[in-house]
Formats: structure tokens, C-alpha cells, sequence
């Protein structure tokens, strides 16, 4: 009974987080900085992973594909799908839920075991709100252009490391790119980095609100988001790629 | 005034507090002693609404505390200022962000007026040139002392202090008890300081409450703590060589 009894409580924290601000201009200032804290911090990590992860798939491709009548623009095909549907949405919005989602655990964590959070209760301020709110739609906002930017670089990874080692042509594997085009599959990626957005700050938040005792429970708490966060974006790939793409 | 009638607390079947009574004064330092463990930090923490009781009644000023829909509550949290144990100043804010915070939050005054309130709540708490430092790179004092301008940014009718001193060396433990019990009188705030510390209760204990195994053992005030005949109040206030010298 124990993941229902925490099933609930997150229901309940959820609802307290989408009650109305005290100062929606203070708000809106808190979702600026958190987009800049969240979501432009990691654009270094996003392009790194993002060019070196579509460069090995185009030379994955490259090497599978070696049957005479599979033609070669199939490996820009075949890692703008890949990078498209899967890559791109889940695997950074998993290394998104390790990097922010232990940010905002500990951080809130901290916030509760220094009796932060007490203090603002006292003040009169609904914490839950004031410190998880702005976190989601900071993380629902750029998490989709994170995503995007992603799809770029490991597209142009793959057509550098295809074009640099001589195993596609630059022609070939933009022709690649440009075939068989479904904008579906950007509305279905963009989906689902939206609900993983959701996913990594509610769950990480919930994790750090709850903490109670000191700086080992704020480990814990971390802990806990990152892995939370990283099964239920699984899971919901899952059910998402059922109800969206079937 | 602040009123606790008859308050019941328990935690996983064990009694915290157990049919606590007991009355804080307007324009007084109220003070909760007792020895760790007693129960006066779940008091404090029920007061002010961060526990909630099973049993009894908690007013302020005639309105219900523990009863109040959500709303009004919110309304009386903004006359309530709180120092917490270890201040609770916010990291990622600066001395000033931190003071004018409350104001930020609930008032419509323009930056340069909230300004000039987080410099006089500063002033007052005798710090100066510290606005632009963040509470990782200031002493436990002077944490203390932005705790206190904070705490009264808003014009607090009822001010809660837990601990103000603890950690602190006693000329500073000193300075932050006057200055707790001046702003109560200069304010007239209805004040309720929870600590162990007896110089603390000899120097500013305008009404004093002692809780031992749960409950409201002694009743009274700076003068008379030194002349009880009540064994378990003795054998906490002279617990230390120190307060049994003075005794003597």
C-alpha cells in the first residue's frame, strides 16, 4: 500500500501546487528564472549528447544497412526517425530527469529541512506553489525547445560524422532526411516532451517537498526524484506511443 | 494576545502536549522554557499552525486560530512574524531581497518604498552595509539579526522567536534578547520567544511558561522563577553551576 499511500500524496501536493499565486507578477519573474536555471543551463549537456548520439546512429545505420537494394538515403532517413520519435523526446528528457530533476529535489529539499519552507508558510504563502509552479511551467515551456534543438544537432551529428568517415554523401543523406516526412511525428515527439516535463519537476518537487530530517534525507530525496522521474517517462512513453501512434 | 485553551498533541500515540492552557500577552516577551524534548518547539510549531492540534482551541486576539477557513488564515499569517531556529533566510536571496520579500509579496508599494522599509527593518536590527550579501557569507548573529528585520518587515501584531539564541556566544545571545524585547515594546507585539537558555528568562521574561512531560508545569515571570518552590522548575533553571552560584 505504500506506492499508493505516495500516489496520493503527490495527487493531493499537485493540486496545492496549481492553486491560484499570491503575486502572479512575482510568479512570472520566478518561471523567467527558472527557465534560465532549468532549461538554458542545459544546453551544453543536450548539445554534446545530441551531436555525439546522432553521429553513432548514422554510423550504426551505415554499417546495418549494407543490403544491395536498401538504398543509402535510408540512414538519414533512418536517424531522422530515430532521433525524431525516440532519441530526441525520451533518452534527453531521461538525462534532463538525472540533471534538473536532482536540482530541484535538493534544492526544495534544502529549502524544506532549512525551515525555508516553514517560513514561508508563516508568511502566508502557499510554498508548494511558490516553489513547484514555476519549476513546471519553466520546464513545460522550454523543455519542448530543448527537444527541438536536440533533433537539429543529432541530425547534423549524423550527417557530419556520415559525410566526415565517407560512409554517406552529404546529397544522399540530406535526400535522406527530407523523405517519407510525417509532421505527426513532431506533434507526437513534442507531446510527449511536454507531459515528460511535467513528470521530472512535479515528481522531483514532490520528492524534495516531503523530505524531513537533514542532509542525508536531502540525498535520498534527489535520489528518489531522478529514479521516479526516469520510470514513470518510461512508462509514459509507453502509454503515450500507444495512444498516439496506433 | 495569544490564547492556547486546553491543546492536545500527539505524535504516533505519544503525548506532546497534553491539555496545554496558557496565555501570551500583548506588548510582552512571552517566554516557553522547558528542557529538550518538553514539548515547547510542537507548541510553538501549533501556534502558529504548522502543526495541527487534535483538542483545544488556539486565538488570537478573540479569532479562532485553529478553526479559521483557509482564506482568513492566510489574512493573519501576514500579521504573524516568525525567527526560526536557524533563521530560514532564503539562499538564493540577498540580505535586502530577503527583508523586502514579504513586502514583494503582499504589498503594492513601489521598489524604492520597499527599499526604504528593508533598510529601516535593517537599521533597526543594527546592520548596515550587509544588503547586497547573501546569508551563506554572514555570522550566526548576524543571520539572526536579518531573521528579526524580516520577521518585522510587515509590522507584525504577533511576533514567534524559536531559539533566537541558540548557537550564538552570550554577548550576542544578549543582543538579540534586547532586541527582540525592545521592538515587542517599541511595536507593542504580542511576542512568544521559545528557548533554554536562563539568561535569556532572567533577562527579558516579561511572562514565562514552563512545560514539563507535556503539560504546563509552572506559570510566571523572571522575578519569580528564582523564588519557586516548584522541584521540577528548580531543578531545570539551576540545572548549571553558574545559575546555582547567583542562586546562592
Amino acid at each position: 500500500m505504500y506506492w499508493l499511500r505516495e500516489l496520493g500524496q503527490y495527487l493531493l501536493l499537485v493540486k496545492e501546487i496549481f492553486k491560484k499565486p499570491e503575486n502572479q507578477k512575482i510568479y512570472l519573474r520566478q518561471i523567467t528564472f527558472e527557465m534560465d536555471k532549468l532549461g538554458l543551463e542545459s544546453l551544453g549537456i543536450v548539445a554534446i549528447i545530441s551531436v555525439f548520439m546522432g553521429a553513432v546512429l548514422c554510423i550504426q545505420m551505415a554499417f546495418n544497412i549494407t543490403h544491395p537494394l536498401i538504398p543509402a538515403y535510408t540512414i538519414g532517413l533512418s536517424v531522422r526517425e530515430s532521433v525524431v520519435l525516440e532519441f530526441s523526446p525520451t533518452i534527453i528528457s531521461l538525462i534532463l530527469a538525472g540533471k534538473v530533476g536532482s536540482r530541484i529535489a535538493s534544492e526544495i529539499g534544502t529549502m524544506r529541512v532549512t525551515e525555508q519552507i516553514d517560513a514561508l508558510e508563516i508568511m502566508g504563502i502557499n510554498p508548494a506553489t511558490f516553489l513547484i509552479f514555476p519549476k513546471i511551467a519553466a520546464m513545460v515551456l522550454i523543455n519542448p525547445v530543448l527537444i527541438v534543438f536536440s533533433m537539429f544537432l543529432a541530425i547534423g551529428g549524423g550527417w557530419a560524422a556520415g559525410v566526415a568517415t565517407g560512409l554517406v554523401s552529404s546529397n544522399t543523406y540530406i535526400y535522406g532526411i527530407q523523405s517519407f516526412f510525417i509532421p505527426f511525428n513532431i506533434f507526437y515527439a513534442l507531446i510527449k516532451t511536454v507531459v515528460f516535463a511535467f513528470l521530472i519537476a512535479s515528481i522531483s518537487g514532490y520528492h524534495g517537498f516531503m523530505t524531513r530530517g537533514g542532509a542525508l534525507e536531502v540525498g535520498t530525496a534527489s535520489t528518489r526524484g531522478v529514479v521516479y522521474s526516469s520510470i514513470m517517462i518510461i512508462f509514459f512513453n509507453l502509454i503515450l506511443t500507444q495512444l498516439l501512434l496506433t | 494576545m495569544i490564547e492556547a485553551r486546553n491543546i492536545c498533541k500527539s505524535f504516533g500515540g505519544s503525548m506532546v502536549l497534553d491539555d496545554v492552557s496558557v496565555t501570551f500577552e500583548r506588548g510582552k516577551t512571552n517566554l516557553i522554557i522547558g528542557a529538550s524534548g518538553s514539548g515547547k518547539t510542537v507548541l510553538m510549531k501549533c501556534l502558529v499552525g504548522l502543526f495541527k492540534i487534535e483538542q483545544g482551541k488556539i486565538l488570537y486576539d478573540e479569532r479562532i486560530f485553529s478553526a479559521m477557513p483557509s482564506s482568513e488564515l492566510k489574512e493573519l499569517r501576514r500579521e504573524i512574524g516568525m525567527l526560526f531556529q536557524g533563521g530560514a533566510l532564503f539562499d538564493s536571496m540577498t540580505v535586502e531581497q530577503n527583508v523586502i520579500f514579504p513586502l514583494s509579496m503582499f504589498t503594492r508599494l513601489s521598489l524604492s518604498d520597499r527599499r526604504d522599509r528593508a533598510n529601516f527593518c535593517l537599521q533597526r536590527v543594527n546592520l548596515e552595509n550587509v544588503n547586497h550579501m547573501y546569508p551563506a557569507v554572514l555570522s550566526g548573529g548576524m543571520k539572526k539579526r536579518v531573521a528579526i528585520a524580516r520577521a518585522i518587515s510587515m509590522n507584525p501584531k504577533y511576533l514567534f522567536c524559536d531559539e533566537p539564541n541558540s548557537g550564538l556566544d552570550p554577548q550576542t545571545a544578549n543582543v538579540i534578547d534586547r532586541l527582540i524585547s525592545e521592538i515587542t515594546q517599541e511595536y507593542q507585539m504580542t511576542t512568544v520567544v521559545n528557548t533554554h537558555d536562563m539568561n535569556s528568562v532572567l533577562e527579558i521574561g516579561d511572562k514565562v511558561a514552563f512545560i514539563y512531560k507535556a503539560k504546563l508545569w509552572w506559570e510566571g515571570n523572571k522575578e519569580e522563577i528564582l523564588e519557586s518552590d516548584n522541584p521540577e522548575l528548580k531543578e531545570f533553571v539551576f540545572a548549571t553551576e553558574l545559575t546555582r552560584r547567583l542562586k546562592q
